[in-house]
């Protein structure tokens, strides 16, 4: 033998699935609603797509630079955090907007929390919301699509009108970039859930819980039964199933025990409901989705669950 | 059969075709140094009987039990002790060893391979102890001592562990395939300690001719049955094969009698009949050798004591210069700095690979995805037990269940950061035992 030989603890086995391909497989997922965004809005939407992709690596590299550290923008991550900012954009908004909101999700909270896996809440949806504060007319400023009005059909059913549910399921009215088709959306989820990037519990049980939820807010603050016309207007608009499935899901701000994960559905359902039904505005799920992201650390703690063989100690029992 | 299995566990690709169809090939090397370790088992260390300089036969006790929970060793071949010094073992920990030197003729020691019936449970127990038999699936646990429990009627099951649930690793398979009748006598002896317990040979499906071959040889006992596993890691691990064949859980303060069970390995079962009905002790181990970089993978019968670099010649060496050679399983092993080491009574393979898994994947950040959770077949959290054991969160570590980790590594294994969780439980275990042994001392 003319060479060493390598030692290490056991396993010697290594999953050949790496950080990169799963952030690579949520990438390609968010193909469809982006590519259907790009049809509906055009060259506008692609380039607010672009931009935004292009400046959260931009922030990453140059940051990483300044900082030295290792420049991780290979590990498709900040690829994602800038789909994920662009699909909730309007394709009207200035091209500024999405390269201040993309620099504001990988420095402020990514990096400066400590990059990767560090970050407590979604970055993409953390630059969002800031955005949203910050420049609520811009970010609300919808394209128009022929025939429909410019008002999206959330803020339609806030207002008491009703809304035409095909249209919904297609896409085929405004909203942003990447939010408003349910097709194109339960491509990109199917993807996910067929690769095991995602599982369905979070999404799941958000999505059922947030119907639920819609029901016992409007009977609780005395808007009566709800139709069903209705929850399924709530099920395909705004960004629910988008949210469901590419950010309730995001690894690091959604807790790891499985108990957990369902205490965290449930929570978003119930936010998503109260912000849409009672809230101000028609929207509810990227302010639903980064209030649990804080809470996550306490769900974890209190579901961690107990050993296999292990018999669950009940209280003022001894060891 | 309705195939039986646990919760959670892993897949990992198995790469046993390399070396499955391989029959054993029986190796007596003409000469070399055998060395014996005297705690290469669970226990007390074994203490030598035998001189620097004294002529010592195949089968040969050199050194006797150092207490009830200890095992006997003998020499593998006929030769001179050459020495008693400490010698590195597959561990890479330095332990007193019996150096002999291999005279290549082999003699056989009196007595040794003669028939005889086995005797009453007494002594069939003794036959066991006296044999140096020890738990040949890895943890190198006296037998005896497990075949001596309280009541023996509380005994239900007797499971031989058939499952071989470690990627690469096929002895156990070909046993299975060529001395199943050796096989079923010997459950058939440590059932005869038992009277209300029945024998479960419990087996992974991917290796369907054993299980038929055993249904057929095991088709007159009425006490004896096969079961079908799921083929899943780690199935042949002690708690999750209780589970999979009775739906009865343990845990790390428990024994497997505690759920009426007592586990051994296809070898062990097999060691034991030797023993009992032909008065051979311990002093082979089936081994396979196999891996990218072996130029002829098979599995071979070989002496204890034998070094890796011997076997692994009469494999055909290396095809290629590996990065990393391991004794044992993929998943479980140890890899070895050097091949100049004695193979043990538990050592059940030489795996070589032209690359380095570990090397090749370097860890990064945990992304917290919860494929470690999917994967422990524990129920643990692996990623919040790796944060307490690196933080030195001793107390943490153990509220998390820490020492309900078996050392598994499915969790490392399915890691996409590709993460050493292993190696932190190994860390945070070790310091938890320490941890309780001071406190002890103290009190």
């Amino acid at each position: 033998m003319n060479k060493m030989l390598n030692v290490s603890v056991s396993p010697h086995l290594r999953s050949e699935t790496g950080t990169d391909s799963i952030m690579r497989d949520v990438a390609i997922a968010l193909m469809p609603p982006c590519l259907f965004g790009v049809y509906m809005y055009g060259w506008r939407a692609l380039l607010v797509i672009l931009i935004s992709v292009a400046s959260a690596l931009g922030a990453e590299y140059l940051f990483e630079k300044l900082v030295h550290r290792p420049v991780t923008v290979s590990d498709w991550s900040a690829v994602v955090t800038g789909l994920i900012l662009a699909v909730n954009l309007p394709a009207t908004v200035p091209l500024w907007l999405p390269v201040l909101g993309s620099v504001f999700a990988i420095i402020v909270v990514k990096q400066l929390f400590g990059g990767l896996g560090q970050n407590f809440m979604n970055p993409a949806l953390a630059g969002r919301c800031f955005l949203l504060i910050s420049f609520g007319s811009l970010m609300t400023n919808f394209p128009t699509v022929d025939g429909i009005t410019a008002a999206t059909p959330l803020s339609a059913l806030k207002a008491g009108e009703s809304v035409d549910l095909l249209q919904m399921f297609i896409g085929n009215y405004s909203g942003c970039i990447g939010e408003t088709s349910v097709i194109a959306i339960l491509l990109g989820a199917g993807y996910l859930l067929y690769k095991k990037v995602i599982s369905i519990r979070i999404p799941g049980v958000y999505i059922l819980s947030t119907l639920i939820f819609i029901v016992i807010v409007s009977l609780v603050s005395g808007r009566g039964m709800p139709e069903i016309s209705f929850l399924l207007a709530h099920l395909c608009g705004g960004g629910l199933l988008i949210g469901a499935f590419f950010m309730a899901t995001d690894y690091v701000t959604s807790p790891i025990t499985p108990m957990g994960q369902i205490v965290y559905a449930v929570l978003l359902g119930f936010l998503t409901a109260l912000f849409r039904i009672v809230g101000k505005s028609a929207e509810g799920v990227s302010y639903a989705i980064i209030l649990s992201n804080m809470v996550v650390p306490l769900i974890e703690r209190v579901t961690v669950p107990t050993a296999f063989g292990v018999k669950r100690r009940r209280k003022g029992e001894k060891a | 059969m309705k195939r039986k299995t646990f919760f959670r566990g892993i897949h990992p690709a198995d790469g046993k075709a390399l070396s499955q169809e391989c029959p054993i090939r029986s190796f007596r090397p003409e000469g070399g140094e055998f060395i014996f370790p005297l705690s290469a088992h669970i226990g007390a260390p074994a203490v030598p009987i035998v001189q620097p300089g004294e002529r010592v036969l195949l089968g040969q006790m050199i050194a006797k039990p150092g207490g009830f929970v200890s095992a006997a060793i003998h020499s593998s071949v006929s030769g001179t002790v050459k020495a008693i010094q400490p010698r590195t073992t597959v561990m890479g920990e330095t332990r007193d060893s019996i150096v002999i030197e291999n005279d290549g003729k082999y003699e056989l020691f009196p007595g040794v391979g003669e028939k005889k019936d086995p005797g009453s449970p007494e002594e069939i127990r003794k036959d066991v102890q006296s044999a140096g038999i020890i738990g040949l699936g890895g943890a190198g646990f006296p037998t005896h001592v497990k075949l001596t429990v309280k009541d023996d009627s509380k005994v239900e099951y007797v499971i031989v562990n058939g499952a071989e649930c470690e990627p690469y690793l096929t002895s156990d398979y070909r046993m299975m395939m060529e001395r199943p009748d050796e096989l079923v006598e010997g459950l058939k002896i440590i059932l005869s300690l038992f009277p209300n317990a029945r024998g479960v040979i419990a087996i992974e499906d991917n290796k369907p001719e054993a299980i038929r071959l055993l249904i057929e040889r095991t088709a007159s006992e009425s006490r004896i049955t096969v079961q079908p596993l799921v083929t899943k890691y780690p199935q042949g691990g002690e708690r999750m094969l209780i589970h999979a064949v009775t739906g009865r859980d343990i845990n790390s303060s428990m024994l497997p009698y505690d759920a009426g069970c007592i586990v051994d390995n296809v070898a062990t079962v097999i060691a034991v009949y030797r023993a009992v009905v032909w008065n051979e002790p311990l002093t082979t181990t089936v081994m396979t050798v196999t891996g990218d970089a072996v130029n002829k993978p098979g599995n071979f019968e070989l002496p204890v004591g034998c070094s890796h670099q011997l076997l692994l010649d009469e494999a055909g060496g290396f095809s290629v210069s590996p990065e990393k050679v391991i004794s044992g399983g993929p998943m479980m092993g140890t890899a070895l700095f050097t091949l100049d080491i004695p193979v043990q009574k538990t050592t059940s393979s030489i795996l070589a690979f032209a690359v380095d898994p570990v090397a090749s994947h370097p860890s990064g950040p945990c992304i917290h995805c919860g494929r470690c959770v999917a994967a422990c077949p524990e129920q643990l959290i692996p990623q919040m037990m790796q944060d307490a054991a690196d933080h030195d969160d001793f107390a943490r570590f153990e509220a998390l269940g820490g020492m309900e980790c078996i050392e598994c590594g499915s969790c490392t294994a399915v890691c996409p950061a590709h993460r050493t969780l292993t190696q932190s439980f190994k860390y945070g275990r070790q310091s938890v035992r320490r941890l309780r042994q001071q406190a002890a001392a103290k009190k």
